[in-house]
């Protein structure tokens, strides 16, 4: 099967439909668990439940012309949106879906996934910047900002779990958590991982949310200050890019959480391990995702650089030092 | 407050917010000169919904100028048209029974009731939080359905009439209001507080910013809630009472701590008060006729007039001139909301878009009113 040119070929259609309907069905779920939460029903008129509202907007979107407004930078204002997906789909290539559900189990894919989810701030700054719009360079400025100081934090956690498992490939790090909570590294009973190791997991998770751009870190679309952030001179499928490559961002966070602290593939209780489990554990993190942008207010940008330099680098850096430690004593 | 950052007054550019801007809940405009994200000068421009309702005032006789308050301050209607019955009232010297009385403070304290919680939702959604709209717009939609029994309309309301109010209130309107008090009483501490106010996402967003001293309170004339955030202890229905003010008991909520949070929480014990208002007034309502005898066309004596209400935003005035004819000679209006707004470009000054926006949003502003 190595060498069957049908592997890649499989493996291209499967990630780009997984791609592709977590994209159009996030935003379902969004709009119908921003309704529960807000006592109302959410989609309903389209399709049973509302199921068919995705394609109903993507006819929407795709069938509007793309405005490219006067005064643009004509070539990146329309490659920015492409280059938003790009980086998202290209990531799902290393993601361990299961012991035998993945594309490419590279040696370095933990840094592969980091270094495109700065290439995907890229398409924030160009999008915003080749807009020639006040406030989407804001926006832009913000985000810029806001990633590079959470990147930081994000990164120092995962040395530590590179520490503890001694790879840098995801598919290691997945089976090194296997037979049971009690192995995941969010738990972890050996050496007295179990101290802290989830204080790095609540760190990695609002670093998470922080490079999606998810609320109540949504500086770069704040719509009460900056309308519609970077968006705001985008319409049609150039929206509708963004859009789809901000729900891939939260698959992607989700599924390095899922696999770098809840042991990836592997069932809780010692029950058949695959790749459902992993589906479960990445639908409940984005819930959650989901469930706190519809509760909190958005903070504010300072305080949200304060929090990543002042709370969260430090906290971090403590985690590294105590892991190698702790590493070292047993 | 001191800045973090020294502004710069030779690299700024000029940020349009508005007359079509998320925050600014109608269509506002404000300058703002920007150094970065740091607001050197803000010039809020006025007059984008300017419907000459003053000039109006003068081309009909009296009550056909009734309609017209309500689509002043769409949100806190029958406060308007209290202040303009009340004004004419004393310029024809006409009586209005007491029930008449009971039936106009119930309704306007429901309405006050209805925007503060609709200010409550606008203002959550300026500091992105979406969720507390819906909930609160579920207990305004119960007062709304209050309202339209009685007066026959839910927002631009035309129900009171010089002399008394159109419709007499009944039992059901009654044991409805009462529902609602212990409704909104039990949701008030669990829904509203414990979820939105105690939260400290909002907490650090309110706090401490946006300084209104007392003393530019007075410089700018600015009342309400605005100015009981700043320790100012200046309520209509206390220092000037009007209408039935006087026989009911209630308190004025005044914070000293003069920031956006001062300014949240004078609202939401205001909600409070308001609630209390009603219950008194329901129990002591007495019988009788709704509305007094009035000639069908007003004449008034010739001279000045002048009446105060306290509306949700603030004191609002009518004056009213009358020559002696049947329609107003002048009626000029002192509106709560434009003089809040004119002291928002000194304290924006030096502050982060983000905040300023948290500030505007806690000054409540209704941009017809303003307009006018």
């Amino acid at each position: 099967m190595e060498t069957s040119i049908w592997r890649p070929i499989l493996y291209l259609v499967g990630i780009m439909a997984f791609a592709g309907l977590n994209a159009a069905y996030l935003g379902w779920c969004e709009r119908k668990g921003a309704g529960r939460i807000q006592r109302r029903p959410g989609p309903k008129e389209v399709g049973f439940a509302g199921l068919l509202q995705p394609l109903a907007d993507g006819i929407k979107l795709m069938t509007k012309q793309l405005m490219v407004p006067q005064g643009v930078d004509g070539i990146i204002f329309r490659v920015a949106p492409v280059i938003a997906m790009i980086p998202a789909i290209t990531s799902m290539v290393v993601i361990p879906f299961s012991g035998n559900i993945q594309a490419r189990a590279m040696e370095l894919s933990v840094l592969l996934i980091f270094a495109l989810a700065s290439l995907g701030m890229m398409a924030v700054l160009l999008g915003g910047w080749a807009s020639g719009n006040k406030y989407a360079i804001i926006s832009s400025a913000r985000a810029v900002s806001q990633n590079l100081a959470y990147e930081i934090p994000m990164l120092l956690t995962v040395i530590s779990i590179v520490m503890i498992s001694g790879s840098m490939n995801l598919r290691d790090i997945a089976i090194d958590q296997q037979g049971g909570f009690w192995h995941w590294n969010i738990f972890r009973f050996e050496n007295g991982h179990f101290l802290y190791m989830w204080i790095g997991f609540i760190i990695f998770f609002i670093c998470s949310l922080a490079e999606t751009n998810r609320a109540p870190f949504d500086m770069a679309e704040a719509e009460s200050e900056l309308v519609a952030g970077y968006m705001t001179e985008y319409g049609s499928m150039g929206f509708g890019l963004f859009m789809m490559g901000e729900y891939l961002n939260i698959v992607v966070g989700a599924c390095l959480t899922a696999t770098l602290f809840l042991g990836g593939w592997d069932c809780p209780f010692g029950l058949t391990p695959g790749v459902w489990w992993f589906l479960l554990k990445i639908y409940v993190l984005i819930f959650t995702v989901i469930w706190v942008r519809w509760t909190y207010p958005r903070t504010q940008i300072y305080r949200l650089l304060n929090l990543s330099w002042k709370i969260l680098i430090p906290f971090s850096l403590v985690n590294v030092l105590v892991t190698a430690a702790l590493i070292k004593v047993f | 407050m001191t800045l973090p950052v020294e502004l710069r007054h030779d690299e700024t550019f000029v940020l349009n917010l508005g007359p079509q801007h998320p925050a600014t809940h109608g269509v506002l405009r404000v300058k703002l000169t920007m150094d970065g994200e740091y607001i050197v000068k803000a010039e809020p421009v006025l007059g984008y919904v300017h419907r000459m309702h003053e000039k109006l005032a003068e081309a009909g006789n009296f009550a056909q100028f009734m309609p017209n308050t309500a689509r002043m301050d769409y949100l806190h209607a029958l406060a308007f048209n209290q202040g303009y019955a009340l004004v004419v009232e004393k310029a024809a010297g006409i009586e209005v029974p007491e029930r008449a009385e009971y039936i106009r403070v119930i309704t306007v304290e429901l309405n006050r009731i209805a925007s503060h919680l609709l200010w409550w939702a606008a203002f959550l959604l300026d500091l992105g939080g979406f969720t507390p709209l819906l909930y609160a717009f579920d207990d305004r939609e119960q007062i709304l359905d209050l309202l339209e029994r009685i007066t026959g309309s839910r927002l631009t309301y035309c129900y009171m009439r010089f002399g008394g109010v159109y419709n007499d209130i009944d039992d059901e309107f009654i044991t409805g209001t009462r529902d609602f008090i212990k409704r909104l009483r039990s949701r008030m501490p669990s829904l509203y507080h414990d979820l939105v106010t105690h939260n400290i996402i909002l907490i650090k967003r309110i706090k401490d910013i946006g300084f209104i001293t007392a003393e530019q309170c007075r410089k700018y004339g600015a009342t309400g809630p605005v100015a009981r955030g700043s320790g100012i202890d200046y309520d209509v229905r206390k220092n000037e009472p009007f209408s039935i003010y006087p026989e009911l008991d209630f308190d004025i909520p005044v914070y000293n701590e003069c920031d956006s949070m001062a300014r949240y929480m004078v609202r939401m014990d205001e909600i409070e008060q308001s609630l209390r208002i009603i219950e008194q007034a329901l129990d002591k309502l007495p019988d009788g006729p709704v509305q007094a005898k009035v000639p069908k066309l007003l004449k008034p004596e010739e001279g000045y007039y002048y009446s105060a209400v306290e509306t949700a935003r603030g004191s609002l005035g009518h004056r009213l001139i009358c020559d002696g004819g049947k329609t107003p000679y002048r009626l000029k209006l002192r509106s709560p909301t434009f003089s809040n707004l004119s002291l928002f470009g000194e304290v924006a000054e030096g502050m982060l878009l983000a905040d300023a926006l948290a500030f505007m949003g806690s000054l409540d502003l209704v941009i017809p009113e303003i307009d006018r």
